[in-house]
């Protein structure tokens, strides 16, 4: 169980670093949010860097009391921003902007979701994948 | 110019999305003629006496937990009423006959086992307490 604030002050922090990659088409801004999903996905939420800041600056601030939650769906959404953000490095570094734009687009439109809300992507995607998958 | 009107844009849908699904999720819908039954056999438990509530659960989802508190809260004071939680992936060709399409997803089931009401998301108390009412 992790405190459940951090997912969502990530999910803003990732929001803003994937509105500066759509605006300056940096690849360097796209491969920072990469390298945080990537150790949200696959360290798990709480060894991200994103995390490391929360912990560092922003929990000491807070109430000590706080909502919990499990790990395992803030860890399935850094995994999808993962494959979007992998999508659009892909992208940017080859040139090929609308791939870059629309991948972009779609994460940014998940991880705002997500802190604006506390939108469960993994509720909506995880169990229609499945019977995708297993079709 | 055009990528702060791209941002602008995914913003904006994200904000209409959220706004919508918040007023959807939750809500138990009333479902006249759904011809979806349910057996004990398939739930893997006996069905409640004068109802069941049947919550589809997923490891990706957080809202799954509160929606269990509630759902075991509101029932205690129902003996004849049994609450039964499954996962919905190791049960997908229920899944797919009810049409569970997210989770929490939950089923009200009469005494047969038919499908009076339905709630997709984190139901409310007020609002799980009336559809028991009905049944």
């Amino acid at each position: 169980m992790i405190d459940a604030r951090g997912p969502r002050w990530s999910a803003g922090l990732t929001s803003i670093v994937l509105i500066i990659a759509l605006i300056t088409r940096s690849p360097v801004v796209i491969i920072i949010q990469l390298v945080q999903f990537a150790f949200g996905a696959f360290a798990g939420p709480p060894k991200s860097p994103y995390a490391w800041l929360y912990k560092r600056f922003v929990q000491p601030r807070l109430s000590k009391e706080f909502e919990s939650e499990d790990v395992r769906p803030p860890q399935f959404a850094q995994f999808v921003g993962f494959l979007f953000a992998l999508l659009a490095t892909v992208g940017a570094l080859s040139h090929v902007w609308p791939l870059f734009t629309i991948a972009t687009s779609f994460a940014l439109f998940a991880a705002f979701l997500n802190s604006a809300f506390g939108y469960c992507l993994g509720c909506k995607m995880y169990l229609l994948g499945v019977r995708l998958r297993r079709g | 110019m055009h990528s702060l009107l791209i941002v602008a844009a995914v913003l904006i849908i994200a904000l209409a999305y959220g706004f919508v699904d918040r007023s959807r999720t939750g809500k138990v819908n009333v479902k006249e003629d759904s011809r979806h039954q349910v057996s004990a056999a398939e739930i893997g438990s006996e069905l409640g006496e004068v109802a069941t509530v049947l919550q589809f659960s997923s490891a990706f989802c957080t809202p799954c937990r509160a929606t269990r508190s509630t759902l075991s809260s509101v029932i205690s004071h129902y003996p004849k009423i049994k609450h039964v939680e499954v996962d919905a992936e190791s049960k997908l060709d229920l899944v797919r006959r009810l049409d569970i399409r997210q989770t929490p997803t939950t089923l009200f089931l009469n005494s047969e086992g038919k499908e009076i009401a339905r709630a997709v998301g984190a139901p409310k108390r007020d609002q799980v307490v009336n559809a028991l009412a009905r049944i």
